[in-house]
């Protein structure tokens, strides 16, 4: 590592984020102009273009680090093509920092209040390169697991580290295998669930992209520990950039002998392959996933049998999370110890959230267990976007509940979650302002669940098309007093009997936002008005003068015509040519469009 | 739903050469019903009838089984698509940001709806749960290029740029 210091570093974010962005575009630049211009020549050191994964900070892509012995690391965000000349001219041949492209102080703020354990490798190594990984102490983990502990020791360690399910539930894994490790029979399997379907969180992904070795070396801990030879990674069809990488890492542990059978010379054998999914929420299930791997329709099945018993072809299962496996090396490699303190009684270490929606640093984050949501969105996160202020926060997903400003202060762990009437899920933190109606956000959860139900048991197949019936008809100005009591009877009801865990779920959006926004409900009901003017039927189309601050932002975002605006004028709506799309409406930065 | 019957599928002269070769490749394979169909797709672009009669019998599993499985998952077509695939995003960050009136834009401008192609095999449409790229909300994809922070002004300019492009 020792050359590290005499050589330049030039780091681009290549998440899919990042590439969405033109990452690709502004690689190709550097590495073109580094020829080019003779740069290694002209400095006298190597000068390594590194594409990393994602650092988190997406709404803000291109970000890009450069890494020089005189001036340290320096981040510069919206990285375009034509900015790289610069950079190289003036940060890396002249030594000055460019202080107009650099990233604002938001950036360090958003960096400096999180805390980076398993998100430790994305953003800062090539996650195509097994080198990379090695130097991070990649692959210490399973070794110490294997010459210095018997399978038992790893799942106590595990065990007293504290750790939880990262996929929802927050079942503690040490307890889940040694389920599967008690289960009679050599022949076990186990499986990474990176069917990340919620909409809304990407941390498994990001995961995959940015540190996919890390995912590797967690399952030969976690295989090693149960007992099991054999492991798939199920990964969303949606995310072909994970699965490359993802592929590409597999291929090269194989060549170098970190799969396969003695692995290492260490005795211990491990195969692991891709299983792509093909597009359905429900396979984020565990007994759904499993038929999906035997090549059937994924639809859940009843417990018991629970999977550590009869899971993949009949044979003991293990299914973890990402996220889950993402950790097991850093509690091998620090202790149990260093682990357990971090975070709060019952929810240890760390969790990434996927904060987006209607916040100013749209991003990845990750906080230790127990930092409020307030701190979250507020501290981390830069706030709220538009200056607009601030009326829920949806955690958890289609499965999840709202947030609302009243108990923002909720620590961000399992257990409070849930008693604040959402819950961790994935992590997925959708931030909503006072421009979001909350009739809608369950409307449009259920709309989803509803299309992702598998259809095989009754009380979510035809319950939640009767819940989002209801629904619709709220938000078209049909509904009655009445239909706030069916829904509520009809989620607690489906919450019951439902089969697994989408069903199960599903009225959460409805039953929380019941419980938090009653008014809204009341007033869509009552007074035929939707109070964030956001469902389109019950808007009147107009503006209203009083709040109208003349300043034709209105007029720049309507595509037909609609709105009639001079320099200094009140703006008016033509109703004859507005075709309802609500352009103006989130344009508008005063709420004078109802 | 974009899974038409399959009376509806055109009985058409298939090339069946490449569905044997990715029949061929996962064989062996446990499980291999879904590798093979994504196989067969990647190869086709769809799946099509006549592939599904050579899946069941060279799997030895019964049609409707394949049929129950393509069904299920989103991500299998039994009918030819667009040249050009147009994705909008619907999850939850874009779905706030105004999502719908994109959407909305494309069937109105193209006169398809949800998961149907135009007539021309120009495009196919398509209502997608999150694309992942949450910061750049509302989002759009035209087959692998990404279309960011979308206004009903730059559909007409994306349907305005492929209408221009190649059909090959």
């Amino acid at each position: 590592m020792s050359e590290d210091n005499a050589i330049v570093k030039i780091l681009i974010c290549q998440g899919t984020g990042g590439i969405s962005a033109g990452a690709k575009q502004v690689e190709e630049e550097f590495t073109r102009q580094i020829a080019e211009k003779g740069i290694v020549a002209q400095i006298g050191k190597r000068c390594d273009v590194v594409k990393t994964g994602c650092r988190g900070l997406c709404a803000n892509d291109v970000l890009v680090d450069v890494i020089t012995p005189e001036l340290g690391r320096v981040t510069y965000d919206f990285v375009v093509p034509e900015d790289v000349a610069g950079i190289l001219d003036q940060h890396i041949v002249a030594n000055e920092v460019i202080e107009k492209k650099k990233a604002k102080a938001y950036y360090n703020t958003f960096v400096d209040q999180q805390m980076r354990v398993v998100m430790t490798g994305c953003g800062q190594i090539d996650p195509e390169k097994l080198s990379a990984y090695l130097e991070e102490d990649g692959f210490k983990a399973i070794e110490k697991c294997v010459k210095q502990m018997k399978p038992a020791d790893v799942i106590d360690e595990v065990k007293k580290s504290g750790l939880r399910g990262r996929g929802g539930g927050g079942f503690p894994t040490g307890m889940k295998w040694s389920f599967c490790a008690a289960s009679p029979g050599h022949h076990k399997y186990l499986i990474c669930n990176a069917d990340e379907g919620d909409p809304g969180a990407f941390m498994d992904r990001s995961i995959l992209e940015g540190d996919p070795y890390c995912i590797i070396e967690g399952m030969m801990i976690a295989a090693y520990a149960i007992g099991a030879t054999g492991g798939y990674v199920y990964v969303r069809a949606e995310y072909p950039l994970a699965i490359d990488r993802l592929q590409k890492a597999l291929d090269v542990c194989y060549a170098k002998g970190y799969l396969g059978k003695n692995i290492q010379g260490w005795g211990f054998d491990f195969d692991l392959r891709i299983k792509k999914g093909a597009g359905a929420f429900v396979c984020g299930e565990e007994t759904a996933l499993m038929a999906s791997i035997e090549g059937e329709r994924g639809m859940p099945r009843p417990r018991p049998p629970f999977p550590a018993v009869k899971g993949l072809w009949g044979f003991p299962t293990n299914i973890n999370n990402v996220e889950t496996f993402a950790n097991v090396r850093h509690i091998i490699n620090k202790g149990h110890e260093w682990y357990a303190a971090l975070g709060t009684d019952t929810t240890k270490g760390t969790k990434i959230f996927a904060v987006t929606g209607k916040v100013k640093h749209t991003g990845l984050v990750e906080v230790p267990a127990g930092m409020s949501v307030r701190d979250v969105i507020y501290k981390v996160c830069g706030g709220i976007a538009n200056n607009r202020k601030f009326k829920a926060v949806q955690a958890g997903g289609p499965s999840g509940g709202c947030i609302p400003a009243e108990v923002l202060d909720t620590p961000v762990d399992y257990d409070s979650l849930i008693k604040a009437g959402a819950m961790m899920g994935s992590g997925g933190l959708v931030v909503m302002d006072e421009t979001t109606c909350m009739v809608d956000v369950a409307r449009f959860f259920l709309t989803f669940t509803k299309m992702e139900s598998c259809g095989k048991c009754v009380p979510c197949r035809i319950g939640l098309k009767a819940m989002l019936d209801i629904l619709e008809r709220i938000t078209e100005g049909r509904g009655e007093m009445a239909d706030i009591d069916t829904l509520l009877e009809m989620g607690a009801t489906i919450k019951k009997a439902s089969l697994c865990g989408l069903g199960q779920t599903a009225p959460n959006p409805i039953l929380s936002t019941v419980k938090y926004f009653r008014h809204e409900y009341e007033a869509h009901i009552l007074d035929k008005r939707c109070p964030s003017n956001s469902c389109k039927e019950l808007l009147l189309w107009q503006v209203v003068p009083e709040k109208c601050v003349k300043c034709g932002a209105c007029l720049r975002a309507c595509p037909s015509n609609a709105i009639k605006w001079e320099k200094g004028e009140i703006a008016e709506l033509i109703k004859e040519n507005c075709t309802k799309c609500k352009s103006c409406y989130d344009a508008c930065r005063f709420m004078a469009i109802e | 739903m974009s899974n038409a019957p399959a009376e509806e599928i055109p009985a058409e002269e298939v090339d069946l050469t490449e569905a044997n070769e990715v029949i061929d490749k996962y064989l062996t394979l446990p499980g291999n019903l879904m590798p093979v169909l994504q196989g067969i797709q990647d190869a086709y672009g769809f799946v099509p009838k006549p592939t599904i009669d050579l899946v069941a019998e060279r799997l030895n599993v019964y049609p409707s089984q394949i049929y129950g499985v393509l069904t299920f998952y989103a991500q299998f077509h039994l009918k030819p698509r667009g040249r050009y695939i147009i994705r909008v995003c619907v999850g939850t960050a874009c779905h706030v940001q105004g999502a719908e009136r994109i959407t909305e834009t494309f069937f109105g401008r193209l006169g398809i709806g949800h998961a149907e192609t135009t007539e021309d095999l120009r495009y196919t449409f398509e209502k997608v749960a999150c694309l992942g790229a949450c910061g750049m909300a509302p989002l759009a994809m035209v087959n692998d290029d990404t279309y960011g922070k979308m206004t009903v002004q730059k559909v007409d300019e994306i349907i305005e740029t492929y209408n221009q492009r190649p059909m090959k």
